[in-house]
């Protein structure tokens, strides 16, 4: 479980103002959706948070004390692509995390305690529907089954955040159902907040308990690159009611959004 | 159909990767032929039953100074020296190449050093070698170390940053140590390359090789071909160049299988 405090924060790249002044908090267990527009630092957010970059100015707590630096155990993440080790099978590529916690000096267990870790990772596999495929490599892989994979090699290492970028924006329309139905039984099985990137806001809607809009909000024609994103809204979710924007595009549902939930803005 | 659109059927293949061999072998006996029928005594292009001859007296008979079978000793010691020297090469290769790849205070500390080193001809250091190492095999070896070595390093070091970054940070949250994100993330998926990266430098190696013999040896395919052609001995010259091809050119093969063998994961990702 993981508190994440977002303070003051921004995001610079020289003149390039990505992220403007960023204040969030989220409580436990949530399964928070990120929506924008394309180059709206959407991911630069998930990159800081995953420590792959540092903001310029701000901070970033989780659970009261400062993100280190650099990725670690923590949190967990899926890509949208490459995440996972082409010279390993799925059982590798799975009990991989838990091979790197155990063995400090090889990296890989052995005997009785091999043993333990590919009967847990089996039990894995069955539930992410994977157990058919235990001893194929990932380039067999369908992308839907590589990103099943990718999810469950890093739950296995129960990480208290976990992050996903995009995880199902490369597949084929018709497994997405699948995914989501994944990730919400991993999510409510395991005591993990999730943040998720995604490009879909119908998809933002059906799995966020919370969901955030990164928008610009001031722009400069003479210089585009001067002011950052912010959060422009920031919507708190009950899974019930889902709204049906199976039609509707990504910049009228906004201008929809902008008309109904106007009090919602920070 | 278009020409680029015909394929040949695997035994149709098979032939037109022959004609060419056949077609040299032709040209040689062709041209054997006409000079020894004007100069039965021809040195330059000797007849197949000549090359045969000589052939035996090197590959079956013993030496009358030496007592040894000069063909098998001399391949025995080419061989010796290129298999050390690769195996020499291979590991310094893939020590420096992981860490210059894969640690960025190394990269910056290492690779500048590398990428000049790499620019020495190799052989103009030869005397010199000679020179601190003496005439005997640590020359020799040195030398076929010295010439592929740093290509090894660079290609290796190339292809651990080609990993894509997505992998590396994964494994960072699966707990991995700097250590263990080499040794069980990009030492493996290094296996195959170096084994790419050797046998594109056996070229190399053989030529360094048959360089250090021919100018220091006392033994070796490049000594042989060398002290005879003072006596334009074609019949022992041609048969050494058919020898050392074969076996470069079987060495080359047992890389491929094993690559193959060993990883069959690099195929899939084609």
């Amino acid at each position: 479980m993981a508190r994440v405090t977002v303070k003051n924060l921004w995001k610079r790249y020289g003149d390039t103002v990505v992220l403007e002044n960023i204040n969030l908090e989220f409580a436990d267990h949530q399964f928070v959706t990120i929506v924008g527009a394309s180059g709206c630092g959407k991911t630069t957010f998930l990159r800081i948070l995953l420590g792959m970059e540092q903001p310029s100015r701000g901070r970033l707590l989780i659970d009261g004390r400062p993100v280190p630096p650099e990725p670690g155990p923590d949190r967990g993440i899926v890509f949208q692509r490459y995440s996972l080790f082409p010279h390993l099978t799925v059982l590798g590529n799975l009990i991989l995390g838990l091979e790197l916690r155990r063995s400090w000096l090889l990296g890989r267990l052995f005997g009785t305690r091999r043993r333990e870790a590919v009967v847990r990772a089996e039990g894995i596999l069955e539930k992410v529907g994977l157990a058919g495929a235990r001893d194929k490599y990932p380039a067999q892989l369908s992308g839907g089954m590589q990103q099943r994979l990718s999810i469950a090699q890093s739950v296995i290492c129960e990480p208290r955040i976990l992050l996903l970028d995009e995880p199902f924006g490369a597949l084929d329309p018709g497994i997405t159902a699948d995914m989501h139905k994944l990730i919400l039984d991993l999510w409510a099985a395991n005591a993990m907040t999730i943040f998720m990137v995604t490009h879909d806001l119908k998809e933002g809607f059906e799995l966020g308990t919370r969901l955030l809009v990164f928008d610009k909000l001031r722009h400069d024609p003479q210089a585009p690159e001067a002011y950052g994103a912010k959060v422009t809204y920031d919507i708190p979710l009950r899974r019930a009611k889902v709204p049906d924007l199976t039609y509707v595009t990504f910049g009228s549902a906004q201008g929809e959004l902008r008309g109904t939930a106007k009090s919602k803005v920070i | 159909m278009r020409l680029v659109n015909r394929h040949p059927g695997r035994g149709a293949g098979w032939l037109l990767g022959v004609v060419p061999f056949i077609a040299l072998l032709c040209t040689y006996l062709l041209g054997s032929h006409i000079r020894t029928a004007a100069n039965p005594d021809d040195k330059l292009l000797p007849t197949p039953a000549t090359i045969a001859s000589t052939l035996h007296s090197y590959a079956v008979e013993e030496d009358v100074r030496s007592g040894e079978v000069l063909f098998w000793a001399d391949t025995v010691a080419s061989l010796k020296r290129i298999v050390i020297a690769l195996v020499l090469s291979a590991t310094i290769g893939l020590v420096l190449g992981l860490a210059i790849g894969a640690v960025p205070v190394v990269r910056a500390a290492l690779a500048p050093f590398v990428g000049a080193v790499a620019m020495i001809p190799p052989l103009a250091v030869l005397p010199i070698l000679f020179i601190l190492l003496g005439l005997g095999e640590v020359a020799k070896i040195t030398l076929i170390t010295i010439g592929i070595t740093p290509v090894i390093v660079r290609d290796l070091a190339l292809r651990a940053g080609e990993l894509p970054t997505e992998q590396l940070i994964k494994a960072q949250t699966l707990g991995a140590s700097s250590w263990q994100l080499v040794i069980r993330v990009i030492l493996p998926q290094m296996w195959p390359r170096l084994i790419d990266s050797l046998r594109l430098s056996m070229g190399s190696a053989w030529l360094f090789l048959i360089a250090a013999e021919a100018i220091a040896s006392e033994e070796g395919l490049g000594y042989r071909i060398f002290l005879v052609r003072r006596y334009l001995a074609m019949d022992v010259i041609l048969p050494y160049v058919i020898w050392i091809t074969l076996l470069a050119f079987s060495m080359d093969y047992v890389l491929k299988l094993l690559r193959a063998r060993a990883f069959p994961w690099t195929e899939m990702n084609r």
